[in-house]
């Protein structure tokens, strides 16, 4: 059964019968040396750098996978209010955070 | 002086290339945003009054945009004196245009007609480290809602919500009749 994931807090025209709390997900990446080095030339000519974008949303669909993992364990059908953050941990790496509330909808 | 050599030619090259690539960009954003201009976009929490039940899909969008080599000397240059650093704002304008752009897109690939409950992200790539690649990430997220003949005449619902506040008259002769 595929999770509803919304960054609303009620889902119109569906009543939330149960919340089963906060669920998360997370992810460290660090990128690839070969693709920094097309990086950092990209950084004289500037432009999108399509690699990381690649990379961060790779990361994020992950870290919803996990979150999304979770609230399937808690026997949740939704999760709502998810939000995003991001930090950077060392140079090289940074972490991709997302969570949410899950709960049963009728 | 090779040093400085370098700098002269990264400097120049960066200026002209930045440019370039700017201009481009921008094209790309101004044609897109038109073509795009049917979704409509809310940081409203709640759906429009009378959306009645649709479906509901986080959408995303993230953009992650370099800087160019002029326009980082610029921007630590003006860093000394303080006050507005324009390179930068052209650049994180882009990276959330092609963000919004991109969440857009992906909205209309589910046949929804609205976005709602917007909220922006933005992550600076590789932090206060001089020697990393220095960008910046922008993420736009929200919930699109798909119920695409529902959704629709939610929106042009408007003039039968008038009418409905149109009764208010009515509700007035009730009074005046009344009187």
């Amino acid at each position: 059964m595929a999770i509803l994931i919304s960054n609303l807090e009620l889902v119109p025209g569906r009543r939330v019968l149960k919340h089963l709390g906060l669920v998360q997900g997370s992810t460290v990446r660090a990128k690839h040396a070969g693709k920094d080095l097309l990086a950092s030339l990209k950084n004289i000519v500037g432009g999108e750098l399509k690699a990381y974008t690649e990379l961060l949303q790779e990361s994020r669909e992950e870290a919803m996978a996990r979150m999304t993992k979770q609230a399937e364990a808690v026997g949740a059908n939704a999760v709502l209010n998810v939000r995003f953050a991001t930090s950077s941990i060392t140079a090289g790496a940074a972490e991709i955070f997302a969570y949410g509330t899950a709960v049963v909808l009728e | 002086m090779k040093d400085l050599v370098v700098f002269g030619i990264l400097f120049v090259v960066g200026y002209f290339a930045g440019r370039w690539n700017e201009r481009r960009h921008y094209a790309s954003i101004h044609q897109r945003e038109d073509a795009l201009s049917g979704v409509l976009v809310f940081s409203n929490r709640f759906p429009p009054a009378g959306a009645g039940r649709v479906g509901t899909k986080l959408v995303t969008g993230s953009a992650v945009i370099s800087e160019d080599y002029f326009k980082g000397v610029v921007a630590s240059l003006q860093n000394l004196f303080g006050g507005r650093i324009r390179s930068y704002e052209s650049l994180l304008d882009r990276a959330r245009r092609e963000a919004v752009l991109r969440m857009k897109q992906e909205a209309k690939d589910l046949g929804a007609s609205m976005i709602i409950n917007v909220k922006f992200q933005t992550f600076a790539i590789g932090g206060r480290n001089p020697n990393a690649v220095r960008g910046v990430e922008m993420l736009a997220y929200g919930t699109a809602l798909s119920a695409a003949p529902r959704a629709g005449t939610a929106l042009s619902d408007a003039p039968k919500a008038g009418t409905a506040l149109s009764a208010a008259p009515k509700a007035g002769t009730a009074l005046t009749s009344r009187a």
